[in-house]
């Protein structure tokens, strides 16, 4: 081993020493700030090897120097170390110089990775300060929404105790923090609540709904009850549970109680405090949209005896209590048997019996309605006598409309005074045709085709076998300006009396063929056979014929598409002139119906000699098998006779008045081929029978 | 307008952050005892890992000693961490003096300790801030005042990338702030990559999914279409000793085995 010389030496340790600075975390350091430290270094470990007097601490630097410049890596020390131990060791310094480097190292280390772990402290600790006073900065925020919030909240845990509450639901409950607080939800209900509240609370509380929204009352704590639109939503916990709720409560009092009013006065009778005509008719018209098949109805129509001359006499003051007494008097006798009073005006007043039982039953209301007004009034000096006098009706809910029923009512309330006052009257329809006539129909009733007062509607007539439509059945319609709309019942027979159903059957033999003839061409094949009712005396017009004839050319209907309905008693006997005419109709190629078959007194043995192609069974067959008096089977038995009857002498058969899914399936079964009635359909516009023809299906 | 936070991010010492894990690589101490269990848990499945990092940090140096002698003298730097040593206005004031930095990072002890440290630099500035919401990053009174002048601004997004995923659009967060950035500015950017050691890729995402910052390892092509907008200096996007190297030996046989890849681009 020969010595080389000194300076060699040192610039060969130097180069190993930059190579060993340079691997590994060298690399990211900047190549100029490398140099600079593997220089200094180097230096500083030559003159603790090299320089006399030996200073150790030379070494002890160069150790820190490296770990300043953050060669931490405990192997850059291990290759260090061993770097060193590999140099000629001339003055025996090495071991000591080795030492001093490593621990120079060490302690540079242990002070750098004590300052650092403090930053990362102290930065830890800034970090979470800051957080916290974020937080409280926050919850602040949160308190002071809460606190100062116009609209109440409350928050609950989802066991329903009630856990804070601020100022505003304090106000709306009228309580302070302690009355809230610690107790629980659910003693909140009130006798008001919406339907269906508590479920979705419950629902809330559970998990199962995220939140709800209900307009509810509660009680203040002075016992006032508060209105308040409430929102309650639901809080969870970061693993998804429910864990708060929280109640949002405006307070909707005024506007509740105003449109609790508004409500009230729009329905009731300020001065009497019974219902009012509209709340009435309300009532009435409800109990006509979706009847049970075989649903009646009483109406009992009560007009004061007198009440003009006490009015007139005692002045309106006077009037005024009388008819608050009685008011006061009915309400008391017929609320408790679930009747409804109204005040329709004047000194009329209305009872209505919702699910009827029958006629006795409105008939008692009526007696009801006269004892509680038997005895003297009382009002100042004067002991005044009321007496009234009573229209009853009662019906089935299907055979009329809300607006005939209180027409009829009211023209048998007429019957009733000019009877005698302090009487009821039973609604009886044939009386009631002829107040009509009397009162209005017969008088106007000339004048009313020239003002265009006629109308006609068309009622759908199903074949069984598959529901489509196969006929329609126009049928008049009179928009009366006093009356309002009458039907057919109400005014033809009148029209008969007159002789004005010759003008009038024509008009709308004239309006059925133009609408027949229209849909024809619009739909062709799927166009329905139009219907039209022939009055006795039409059919015994020996013009028919020719007007029938006419009206098929101007309007061009097929007519094979035109059938008109007879009753039984258009032709007597077989020498009747009426038979003649109707065979020329049939010869013209229109076909005859017999309608309301069964109503006369039918003589089956001439019905085979007649030229007619279909029968209608009369409504009240049908009708019938729903009366609770009367023996269902028995009821099938007639109706299956008379469709055997039917077909043996090869007619059509058609069954009026089917209002149940039920009795037309028992139909089909028997074999009844077409059927009429509501639940095929009411008599509607032409517009809607155009709408179903397009639809081409059954309609339900 | 910000919207003040309803409940302000806390700080969780109880899990391992990516910031002190790295500063643990590096040799650091500014670091707590879950970090480093994650740090050695993760060294003993891949111990190249400091190396990697070393390399990932002497590609920072580069990049910005690059852009400040092109003569970019404001930086705005997302995802700073902890800057243990040659942080960014060290390097660049060493070519630059009076080189302004803004450090980006989101959690909250990082940005203590930055600010700790740079308490009495007047020309850094440190914001807490997250990468996904870069409007609200450029929204800052400090970032505005670091590009209110027009002139070019370098944006650092060094191995920061990866922990925002797919579904948070990376992709969207550099087209927010490449549309800030005056003409002459700079992306430098680097990106932990899927095909450098594939084998080790899956591993060490599942590592890093226990953590509040999961990572997500791109590829070549992913990373490249980060710098849409930018032209790319060469050698454009590569593994992070090829990119600007000292000298050639600097390179290393396996550059593939340092994984992560870098690039800097330029905006026209």
């Amino acid at each position: 081993m020969s010595a080389e010389p000194a300076e060699a030496e040192a610039a060969r340790f130097r180069d190993d020493w930059a190579g060993l600075l340079a691997a590994g975390h060298g690399a990211a350091v900047h190549p100029g700030i490398l140099h600079r430290l593997v220089a200094r270094t180097a230096g500083l470990l030559h003159r603790a090897r090299r320089e006399d007097p030996f200073e150790v601490h030379f070494a002890e630097q160069a150790g820190a120097l490296l770990v300043d410049a953050h060669f931490t890596d405990p192997a850059v020390l291990a290759r260090a170390i061993a770097l060193l131990h590999r140099q000629p060791d001339g003055n025996g310094r090495g071991p000591a110089v080795c030492g001093a480097f490593a621990a120079g190292w060490a302690a540079a280390l242990r002070e750098r990775t004590l300052r650092e772990q403090e930053a990362i402290r102290t930065a830890a600790d800034s970090a979470r300060k800051e957080a916290e006073k974020a937080l409280r900065a926050s919850e602040a925020r949160f308190r002071a929404l809460f606190e100062s919030a116009a609209i109440g909240i409350g928050i609950g845990d989802t066991e329903g105790n009630i856990l804070a509450v601020n100022k505003a639901l304090q106000e709306i409950f009228g309580a302070g923090p302690e009355d809230l607080q610690g107790h629980k939800v659910n003693e909140l209900v009130h006798p008001e609540d919406t339907p269906g509240v508590w479920e979705a609370y419950e629902d809330l509380v559970s998990g199962k709904r995220e939140y709800l929204q209900f307009d509810k009352p509660y009680y203040r704590r002075d016992g006032e009850v508060v209105w308040t639109q409430l929102t309650v939503s639901l809080i969870r916990d970061d693993d998804g549970a429910p864990q708060y709720q929280v109640a949002m409560l405006e307070d909707i009092t005024d506007r509740y109680r105003l449109q609790e009013r508004l409500r009230h006065q729009a329905t009731h009778d300020s001065l009497t405090g019974l219902p009012n005509r509209a709340a009435f008719f309300e009532r009435l018209e409800k109990i006509f949209e979706e009847p049970e098949p075989g649903a009646r109805f009483g109406l009992c129509y009560v007009d004061l005896d007198g009440f003009k001359v006490v009015n007139d006499s005692l002045g309106h003051e006077t009037g005024d209590q009388l008819l608050t007494a009685v008011a006061d008097r009915l309400k008391a006798a017929l609320t408790p048997l679930g009747h409804l009073v109204a005040r329709l005006g004047g000194d009329e007043f209305v009872v209505l019996l919702e699910n009827c039982r029958g006629e006795q039953e409105a008939v008692a209301a009526a007696k009801t309605v006269l004892n509680a007004l038997d005895g003297p009034v009382h009002i100042g000096d004067h002991r005044l006598a009321v007496g009234a006098s009573v229209g009853v009706l009662e019906r089935r809910v299907a055979t009329t409309t809300p607006g005939a029923a209180v027409r009829a009512a009211d023209l048998t309330l007429y019957r009733a005074k000019e009877a005698g006052r302090g009487r009821w009257t039973l609604f009886d329809p044939k009386e009631t045709a002829r107040a009509v006539s009397r009162y209005a129909v017969s008088v106007r009733m000339p004048a009313a085709l020239d003002r265009g007062e006629f109308f006609i509607d068309y009622q759908p007539l199903h074949a069984l076998a598959d529901g489509s439509l196969a006929a329609v059945e126009a049928l008049v319609r009179w928009r009366h300006p006093q009356l309002g709309v009458l039907g057919p019942d109400e005014f033809v027979a009148t029209a008969e009396e007159t002789g004005l159903i010759m003008p009038l059957g024509r008009w709308v033999l004239e309006q059925a063929c133009g609408q027949a003839a229209d849909w024809e061409r619009r739909f062709g094949a799927a166009a329905p056979q139009m219907n039209v009712n022939l009055a006795v005396r039409q059919a015994r017009n020996a013009g028919l014929v020719g007007d029938v004839g006419r009206i098929l050319q101007t309007t061009g209907l097929n007519p094979s598409r035109l059938q008109l309905e007879i009753t039984e008693s258009t032709v007597v006997g077989p020498e009747d002139e009426a038979l003649k005419t109707l065979h020329k109709l049939v010869d013209m190629g229109v076909s005859l119906a017999i309608d309301d078959f069964g109503t006369g007194w039918s003589n089956l043995a001439y019905l085979r000699d007649l030229p007619v192609s279909g029968l209608k069974i009369a409504g009240s067959f049908v009708g019938d098998l729903h009366d609770p008096r009367k023996d269902e089977p028995t009821g099938w038995r007639i109706v299956s006779g008379l469709v055997s009857l039917a077909h043996t002498l090869g007619l059509t058969v058609t069954a009026e008045g089917v209002e149940t899914r039920g009795d037309a399936d028992r139909l089909r079964a028997i074999g009844c081929d077409w059927a009429q009635g509501w639940h095929f359909g009411r008599p509607v516009r032409p517009a809607e029978i155009a709408r179903r023809i397009a639809e081409g299906g059954p309609p339900r | 307008m910000r919207r003040p936070d309803w409940v302000p991010a806390g700080t969780d010492l109880d899990k391992p952050n990516a910031a002190r894990v790295y500063d643990y690589y590096l040799g650091g101490s500014h670091n707590f005892e879950v970090d480093r269990e994650m740090a050695r848990k993760a060294m003993a499945l891949w111990p190249d890992l400091p190396m990697i990092m070393r390399s990932n940090r002497a590609f920072l140096r580069r990049a910005v000693q690059f852009v400040a002698e092109s003569g970019i003298s404001r930086f705005l730097d997302i995802g700073s961490g902890i800057p243990t040593f040659g942080a960014v206005h060290e390097v660049a004031r060493a070519i630059r003096p009076g080189s302004e930095v803004v450090y980006v990072d989101r959690d909250p002890v990082a940005v203590a300790h930055s600010r700790l440290l740079l308490e009495h630099d007047l020309l850094s500035h440190v914001v807490q801030a997250d990468l996904r919401e870069p409007e609200d990053i450029l929204s800052r009174p400090e970032v505005r005042e670091l590009l209110a002048p027009g002139e070019p601004v370098a944006v650092l997004l060094v191995a920061v990338l990866h922990f925002v995923t797919d579904a948070e659009d990376p992709w969207r967060s550099v087209s927010v702030l490449r549309d800030a950035l005056p003409s002459g500015s700079a992306l430098v950017l680097s990106h932990a990559s899927l095909e450098g050691r594939p084998d080790q890729a899956e591993d060490h995402q599942a590592l890093y999914r226990m953590t509040p910052t999961p990572l997500t390892m791109r590829t070549h092509d992913q990373i490249a279409s980060l710098f849409e907008g930018f032209e790319l200096v060469d050698p454009g996007v590569v593994y992070l000793p090829q990119w600007h190297p000292e000298n050639p030996a600097a390179v290393g046989e396996h550059p593939e085995r340092m994984t992560g890849m870098a690039g800097v681009g330029l905006r026209p």
